[in-house]
């Protein structure tokens, strides 16, 4: 007794690393998680991919034949797509956006961690399927196919279920995402000075907030039908479940690469050392795009025989999104013309971004020419074409971002050495993996097939698709090797390491909590260059500058 | 067969996409192509080579903003246009006409009717130069008819009839396939388009029309294996006797089966060897198919294979 009655309190004790993420609401965190988890299951759903390609290297094997292949597919598509991409994205815009605006957190930190969680939650609800019998209907999960009797097991319930719960989370985070974009900039911070990460994610928020309900929608009269056999999509119309779907998925897909343009606007012009060419036009076109993508739904449904003033009316709005988008990819050109580009991992990582974007894009057109949609719709050219889009698009872009933000997440570079390694072994392998199957949809291979018959050329191209697999694998792994060396043995990066333009590089590598002790004025769209410059502020540009962007002659000596 | 089937149309319907197929190409691979070049000069050109300071700094320029939309509005109105002239063309309107052909997709096999009573599964039958009215329809979930060097796919929808217009300039056979997911043997799911000219069409057709001749007699034994494990229950083969009333509608009609080219949408050709394999191992050969893996004993799948391919 006497000896407590004489101790000294207590030094409170530090709570453990995983209880502080598992219980953090801070943005930062939260945002650092999201990523944690998508690496994951991007681990889990590029294993399924190999085991795919593997089954299809050679014609007719019956390795993993019928329906386990299809268990394969489904898990693959739905584990990338809202399992990886998603939460990437999301934990991009969860770290980057209040740094960027000048904002200590997202506007509901609290509900910020609920959706984390909710979406944690789904992908583990959609990994506990497996033993109840994984779902084998198509990430699509097209009706009447997805229906009980001809997709008994409990799986597909649970894939129901884990879409509904992390679809919930998402919702969500797009209501955090706006609010904190529309109350929480700092002052000074306008709407026209935005960073374009800090624009397009913001802007992100409204695709997702309209998209997503769309899916939780039909999921449950999926559910009602399976679970109190209502009939919807069998007595109903099977077609209905397609245009729900879409009116959520074509969305989707656009809101998984507005986060990747926000991250490529910021690269380009930080390693152009230039800012980026034409703001304004970037800035509308990403607004047209987001009120354009709901209106495009149809082109995945032209061989459905929905009639012909409805193929020519989504026709006409696919092609017309075309054209916001080249304006992006002419403005991110533009932005390197006479700039001085520095050959850092994001800005290689950037570059391979636009030509393989572009290329996804070029195919992407060619889909809204209605007539080579009847021919190749559902074909491995499909396959080719969203995988330019969503990998070598969306997914290099992250990669950009995160060889571009590491050092504001740890303090320190990414190795450069094993950096260029993973770049060019994911460059190769991944157009090894998806160029040739663009052939293998002209020669006719209909997309998921668990095998196919040897026809000429089809198993060397499969062959040749499979053994790239492989390498973009490696590829995958020395970045993720990179990513857990560095966090110790990486070179200090300090607060500013690319000196960059944009608030976040204020802040010290890894960000204080609250982020900002002291903001300074903000008068452009780029603080800490008008900081760095004070002699050459954005503000004052206009009438001091020639055309070229240099200062005056007679206005050299004028501070 | 072709390998590269939509760059070699054999119909008047499939010509004009792969002529717009061409040309969209070529016009994305220049785009694409400009995208490329400028990309790699610029990165060449304006490359850090050590200068110390920023470059000037240039925020934009509206002239050239408007510049590459005009030529984006311009491309994409192009496109447009040949879009609809070229839709015209390969997917003429189906109303008012009498379909010829009806085609009902199973999973996982095709089969083709025509109103003059001729049934035949996986092998669709074409009288060279003529377009013939397809009628498609699906008894489960969703299939798509895609025989693309002869005309547009389309979906095959249950409880819907989609109309296709289909047509073979050349005689010749064409590879066709399921394209639409429709499960775990959507891979297997392929057909054969076999175009002939007008006088062997109609001469095929009255043979596929006809009830089956069982040329052989030794194939008795295998009629009555036939009968004894009740595959009846699923198969018609139409001039034999049944003991179902419904004449067997669910797997395919069986009534002709010697002539077929390919078993199981594809899985084998036909052959003796196969049929046996087929019978022995069903399951093995194409896990999940509707039919169950057979308790035969060696002689009844042997006596079912002299049975089968009797049947002319």
């Amino acid at each position: 007794m006497s000896q407590q009655s004489t101790a000294l309190p207590a030094a409170p004790t530090r709570p453990s690393t995983l209880w502080q993420v598992l219980t953090s609401t801070d943005h930062k965190s939260i945002g650092l998680t999201y990523m944690g988890v998508a690496a994951v299951f991007l681990v889990l759903g590029g294993l399924e991919a190999l085991v795919m390609r593997v089954q299809l290297a050679v014609p007719n094997n019956r390795l993993i034949a019928g329906e386990t292949y299809d268990r394969f597919l489904t898990m693959h598509g739905t584990t990338m797509i809202f399992f990886v991409l998603l939460p990437l994205l999301l934990g991009f815009t969860n770290y980057l956006l209040p740094l960027q605006i000048g904002a200590r957190d997202m506007a509901f930190p609290r509900m910020n961690a609920f959706s984390l969680w909710l979406l944690v939650g789904g992908g583990l609800l959609l990994y506990l399927s497996p033993f109840t019998g994984a779902p084998s209907q198509g990430w699509f999960s097209y009706a009447p196919l997805s229906e009980t009797p001809f997709t008994p097991q409990r799986g597909v319930d649970l894939w129901s279920a884990a879409l509904i719960i992390s679809g919930y989370g998402t919702t969500l985070t797009a209501v955090n995402i706006l609010v904190t974009g529309a109350r929480l900039r700092a002052r000074g911070m306008l709407y026209k000075r935005l960073p374009m990460f800090a624009w397009m994610g913001w802007i992100n928020g409204f695709i997702i907030l309209f998209a997503l309900p769309c899916l939780t929608a039909v999921l449950l009269m999926l559910e009602v039908d399976r679970l109190l056999g209502a009939g919807l999509f069998t007595r109903g119309d099977p077609v209905l479940w397609q245009h729900y779907f879409w009116l959520f998925g074509h969305p989707e897909i656009y809101l998984l690469i507005l986060p990747s343009w926000g991250l490529i606007s910021e690269i380009i012009p930080v390693f152009s050392r230039k800012p980026i060419f034409g703001y304004e036009f970037v800035a509308w076109s990403t607004v047209a795009i987001a009120f354009l993508s709901f209106a495009v739904y149809a082109h995945h449904m032209f061989a459905v025989g929905l009639g012909w003033p409805v193929d020519l009316a989504f026709g006409t709005t696919s092609m017309v999104i075309a054209i916001p988008t080249g304006i992006k990819i002419f403005n991110w050109l533009a932005t390197m013309w006479k700039g001085s580009v520095r050959y850092t991992l994001p800005m290689l990582y950037a570059a391979a971004f636009i030509v393989q974007f572009t290329f996804g894009g070029v195919t992407g057109v060619t889909f809204a020419v209605v007539p080579i949609d009847w021919q190749l719709t559902d074909t491995y050219y499909v396959v080719a074409h969203f995988h330019y889009v969503l990998f070598g698009g969306s997914l290099f872009a992250v990669l950009a971002g995160l060889h571009y933000l590491y050092p504001k997440f740890t303090g320190r570079f990414l190795d450069e050495r094993l950096g260029k390694w993973g770049f060019w072994l994911n460059v190769i392998g991944f157009n090894g993996v998806f160029l040739v199957q663009h052939l293998l949809g002209l020669m006719g291979m209909p997309r998921r097939v668990y095998t196919y018959p040897a026809l000429p050329g089809w198993g060397a191209l499969n062959l040749f698709s499979t053994v790239s697999g492989f390498v973009l694998g490696v590829g995958l792994l020395v970045l993720l090797v990179n990513l857990v060396r560095s966090r110790t043995h990486g070179v200090p990066a300090g607060r500013d390491p690319w000196n960059g333009w944009t608030l976040e590089w204020l802040s010290s590598s890894p960000p204080a909590r609250e982020n900002f002790a002291l903001l300074p004025p903000l008068h452009s769209r780029r603080p800490l260059w008008d900081l760095k410059h004070p002699d050459d502020m954005d503000h004052v540009r206009p009438r001091r500058h020639d055309k070229n962007g240099h200062i005056r002659e007679e206005e050299r000596d004028h501070t | 067969m072709s390998a590269y089937p939509v760059f070699d149309p054999a119909s008047s319907l499939a010509r004009p996409i792969t002529d717009l197929t061409r040309l969209t190409f070529w016009l994305g691979f220049g785009v694409f192509l400009i995208v490329v070049l400028v990309l790699a000069y610029f990165m060449w050109r304006y490359r850090h080579r050590g200068a110390d300071g920023e470059p000037g700094q240039v925020f934009g320029n509206t002239r050239d903003e408007v510049s590459w939309i005009v030529a984006a509005v311009l491309l994409v109105a192009f496109l447009l246009f040949m879009t609809v002239r070229t839709a015209a063309a390969s997917s003429p309107s189906t109303a008012g006409g009498t379909p010829d052909i009806y085609v009902v997709a199973h999973q996982w096999y095709w089969e083709f009717r025509t109103p003059d009573g001729a049934v035949s599964s996986d092998e669709l039958h074409l009288p060279v130069g003529q377009r013939v009215l397809l009628d498609l329809t699906s008894t489960d979930v969703i299939h798509d008819f895609s025989a693309p060097q002869l005309a547009r796919k389309i979906d095959v929808i249950p409880g819907q009839h989609n109309r296709l217009w289909i047509e073979a300039a050349r005689p010749g056979t064409f590879s066709g396939a399921c394209n639409e997911f429709c499960g775990p043997q959507h891979a297997w799911m392929r057909f054969t388009v076999i175009a002939e000219p007008p006088a062997e069409y109609r001469a095929g057709q009255a043979a596929r029309a006809a009830v089956a001749a069982v040329s052989n007699a030794s194939a008795s034994r295998g009629a009555q294996v036939f009968a004894r494990v009740q595959c009846g229950a699923c198969h018609g083969v139409r001039g034999q006797p049944s003991a179902f009333p419904h004449d067997g509608a669910v797997g395919p009609d069986l009534t002709h089966f010697a002539s077929r080219r390919i078993l199981a949408g594809g899985v084998l050709t036909n052959t003796p060897e196969h049929v046996q394999r087929w019978l022995r191992d069903t399951q093995g050969v194409k896990p999940g198919a509707r039919m169950p893996t057979l308790p035969l004993s060696g002689t009844e799948i042997s006596d079912l294979t002299t049975y089968l391919e009797a049947l002319k």
